[in-house]
């Protein structure tokens, strides 16, 4: 057990263990940070920049990203502040310039007090809070997809924009993507994702397609038993 | 001399013979060949000079050093002529024999090749009496003009390498760190982060091994101070970093220098060899005990490289982006180890202290701001260069007296400090001393040291634009705030220049702004507006010109100007008619010209032919 951390947020006294992020310690509190890049599964990242808070810890008052920011003894943390309101406001605005239209984002902008965003639109899809990028390595453990270009140029990308080599067709990316612009779909014992398609396996006894091949062949490189004992059924018919 | 020096009085024996090889009242032609001469064809004359001495015979007698930068880029190709440090500007390849023959030879001053006062159109035959150098104080550059970059021979003789061996040689590590911080050396590539704390935090940090890491990774358009440091005395930089490793118990060192300076790497990697072939860089450094090595590791240009956690990633070998920094560098920098980060220009400052005294240094500069600065000097400035001043100058000394202000008399306007996000200061701070608190209260920041100023014809709007699109070009793109929101306030600074602007844009790029800098994940994002924001702090009547009047008062924004001509002034001698490229300037021999708004492509090129101010832009 770690060691337990005593902090302010909101007002409210909060005990959280040493380690901790201070988004985690203030949705053990119900407090509602609004937040697009952070995911529990994965490694903190700390780009969207939506769950600034401001903390003051002795003098100092400074905004800060609480998905990164760890719990500290005596840390003071203000969640709904003018500044802090102002960078969210910002930051969705600036979101729905890129995706105008997605109702995750809506309902944020909704809760900011932004019926819409005032800039310009060029409608990108894609949010790049890099949420994929991050399952496909430290979840999948493939890393087929990733970052290409930089700033405004900035997107995701499989490698050299082919089809992707690595990539085991197993879906996490579009799964974890908060505005759903990954496309996806099955089809005839086809699995079509990064503009690729991938053969599905079919269970010997129900008749179903239930997973890709490479995905399966993924499993019996990583447990080391043989392909078939994944190929032939399905889970339901084990 | 290739034999490893086991002891600091060993290295001063060294030093000894090596000055004493030197006869002082010996000829020494000093030829600047930094960046900015070679590209005005130094080499060339270099060559001369080698085989003018080699046809007369006089090796042995007539001593001949190519240097690195002087920092006087505006009168380059230069050389200095010592013991009497005569100093020739803008010379040629046909110069080269006469001043061999007169003024090296016969003691002779050359008249036409001396710099002449543009005030009091007096010629000054030495270097110290020019006042751009008068004004300096080149504590860390002044040693520039005096050494052969490649010879570390050249550095020993000035007494290089002393700081060290009376470091490693009579004190102790913490003592060198409490030097630095009495001191009050801060950083110099754009913090100003107390140098002694960081070497302290450092040393104090858990963690094997530590890292020392030089920051050469100089990315403001028009800087180029670190570039010359490195490239004209390297082993002053490598003095400091084996100084601060041995402080803060690092044995691992990296030089993350860009690429785009060639001659800077080539520099400093023959520095790194030839210390270490003298025992001063590698195992057991003078004897000690103490060993230290260090690596060179050359960037790929971009700008957010310069910021410590990029800069990490990019020697990790992974894409050079910024990471949250809630842990500090020198608790977790590279590899997640103790690492001291420091730029170039702050290593540079380290033998100072230890070898003259910190006491000595905290006399120089402002209560909080000590020692000297460098700054890149450039724009509309007609003493463009490196100048290196004591922090609490004035703008208006650096612009005026060594900058000899604007080109053809025209008026200041403004001056940018501290590179691309930096902040603009109108004519009214002027006479604000330059040091990291009072430039930041100005809403500008010290930064590297990148110093453009700008005159009546730079419309600031245009320049708010212009460091905007060079900031969202550098964006790494990882965070939302600077990656879209440097994107939308650059398009809403076009719409203005466009003269679609509106006045609640300038409430929206002010709200903006302060958004974007308390949102960004790093320094770049956090620093971006400052263009934005000082200029429409200081010039806002420019912007109201451009959203109200739909007019670009300094005759840039080419959707809001008009070129005409005016019948008094014009005298029909066909220059604009010659340079336009449309054929809208047109006009007989002798009578009055006219150009048709309907073929202007607004480019200027009639405003800069006409010599007799007959083309106006309203």
């Amino acid at each position: 057990m770690s060691e337990m951390v005593t902090l302010t947020i909101d007002g409210r006294s909060a005990q959280a263990p040493a380690g901790t992020t201070i988004l985690e310690a203030a949705r053990g509190l119900n407090i509602d940070i609004p937040a697009l890049c952070s995911n529990q599964e994965l490694t903190p990242y700390g780009a969207c920049r939506l769950c600034m808070v401001e903390i003051t810890h002795g003098k100092r008052t400074r905004l800060v990203a609480s998905c990164i920011y760890e719990v500290q003894e005596g840390l003071v943390v203000r969640t709904e502040t003018e500044r802090v309101n102002n960078v969210r406001r910002l930051v969705i605005e600036l979101l729905l310039s890129r995706n105008p239209k997605h109702p995750r984002l809506l309902a944020i902008a909704e809760r900011l007090g932004v019926d819409k965003s005032r800039f310009e639109v060029e409608v990108k899809g894609c949010i790049l809070c890099g949420q994929c990028v991050r399952v496909c390595r430290e979840v999948v453990g493939v890393s087929a997809i990733g970052f290409e270009s930089r700033g405004t140029d900035r997107r995701i990308s499989t490698p050299f924009n082919v089809a992707p080599v690595d990539c085991i067709a197993c879906g996490s990316c579009a799964q974890v993507c908060p505005v759903d612009v990954i496309p996806f779909k099955e089809e005839n014992g086809v699995r079509t994702i990064w503009k690729t398609n991938f053969e599905l396996a079919r269970c010997e006894k129900c008749g179903r397609y239930f997973a890709p091949m490479r995905q399966l062949a993924h499993f019996s490189r990583v447990t080391g038993l043989p392909l078939e004992h994944f190929t032939q059924t399905c889970v339901h018919c084990r | 001399m290739k034999k490893k020096i086991e002891s600091p009085a060993e290295l001063t024996r060294l030093q000894s013979e090596l000055k004493g090889r030197i006869d002082p009242a010996q000829p020494c032609i000093a030829i600047c060949a930094g960046t900015g001469c070679m590209a005005y064809g130094t080499q060339k004359i270099v060559d001369r000079f080698r085989e003018e001495i080699q046809a007369r015979g006089l090796e042995g007698q007539v001593a001949f050093r190519t240097t690195g930068c002087h920092g006087f880029c505006e009168k380059g190709p230069m050389v200095v002529i010592h013991p009497d440090r005569i100093f020739y500007q803008r010379i040629g390849i046909d110069d080269v024999p006469e001043i061999i023959e007169k003024t090296v030879l016969g003691q002779e001053v050359i008249e036409r090749l001396l710099y002449k006062d543009p005030v009091t159109k007096q010629r000054i035959v030495h270097e110290h009496e020019v006042p751009f150098y008068g004004r300096q104080m080149r504590l860390v550059f002044g040693s520039n003009g005096l050494i052969e970059p490649t010879s570390i021979e050249d550095y020993l003789a000035i007494g290089g390498y002393s700081a060290l061996a009376k470091a490693i040689g009579g004190m102790a590590p913490q003592a060198v760190i409490d030097a630095v911080i009495t001191a009050k050396l801060r950083g110099r590539g754009g913090g100003g982060f107390p140098t002694g704390w960081k070497w302290d935090a450092t040393r104090k940090a858990e963690g094997d091994p530590k890292y020392v890491i030089c920051n050469a990774d100089e990315g403001d358009p028009g800087a180029y101070m670190d570039r010359s440091l490195l490239e004209g005395n390297p082993h002053s930089v490598l003095e400091g970093m084996i100084i601060g490793a041995y402080a803060i118990g690092s044995s691992h060192g990296y030089i993350y220098v860009r690429n785009e300076y060639p001659l800077a790497v080539k520099n400093i990697t023959l520095a790194i060899e030839q210390a270490r072939d003298l025992g001063l860089v590698g195992e057991n450094i003078l004897g000690s005990g103490f060993s230290f090595d260090i690596l060179i590791n050359r960037g790929g240009g971009a700008f957010v490289c310069g910021e410590s956690s990029a800069l990490f990633a990019s020697i990790e070998g992974r894409a050079g982006e910024p990471r949250a920094k809630y842990v500090h560098a020198t608790d977790k920098g590279l590899y997640d180890k103790p690492t001291c980060l420091n730029n170039v220009e702050t290593w540079a400052n380290v033998p100072l202290i230890i070898d003259k005294g910190a006491d000595w240094y905290a006399g120089i500069g402002t209560e909080n701001s000590k020692g000297t600065k460098i700054f890149s000097l450039v724009g509309k400035i007609n003493n463009t260069g490196l100048v290196e001043v004591p922090m609490g100058i004035t703008l208006r000394e650096i612009v005026y007296d060594i900058g000899g202000g604007i080109p053809k008399g025209r008026k200041f306007k403004a001056v940018q400090t501290g590179g691309p996000s930096g902040g603009c200061i109108p004519e009214a701070h002027l006479d604000s001393p330059v040091d990291f608190d009072e430039l930041t209260k100005l809403g500008s920041m010290m930064g590297s040291g990148g110093m453009i100023v700008m005159d009546d014809r730079n419309c600031m709007v245009d320049v708010a634009k212009y460091f905007l699109a060079f900031l969202e070009g550098e964006s790494c793109g990882k965070c939302t705030p600077c990656r879209e929101g440097i994107l939308q306030m650059r398009k809403i600074l076009e719409r203005i220049c466009q003269g679609e602007g509106r006045m609640e844009d300038l409430d929206t790029l002010q709200w903006m702004g302060q958004a974007i800098a308390d949102g960004s994940l790093c320094a770049l994002g956090g620093s971006a507006p400052n263009p934005v924001l000082t200029t429409i702090r200081y010039f806002r009547d420019e912007y109201e010109a451009h959203i109200k009047d739909k007019k670009c008062p300094a005759g840039v924004c080419k959707a809001l100007i008009t070129f005409s001509v005016d019948p008094e002034a014009c005298t029909g001698c066909r220059a604009c008619a010659r340079v336009c490229p449309t054929e809208a300037a047109t006009g007989k021999k002798k009578e009055v010209h006219t150009i048709d708004a309907a073929k202007c492509i607004k480019c200027g090129a009639c405003f800069e032919a006409c010599k007799f101010d007959a083309i106006k832009i309203a």
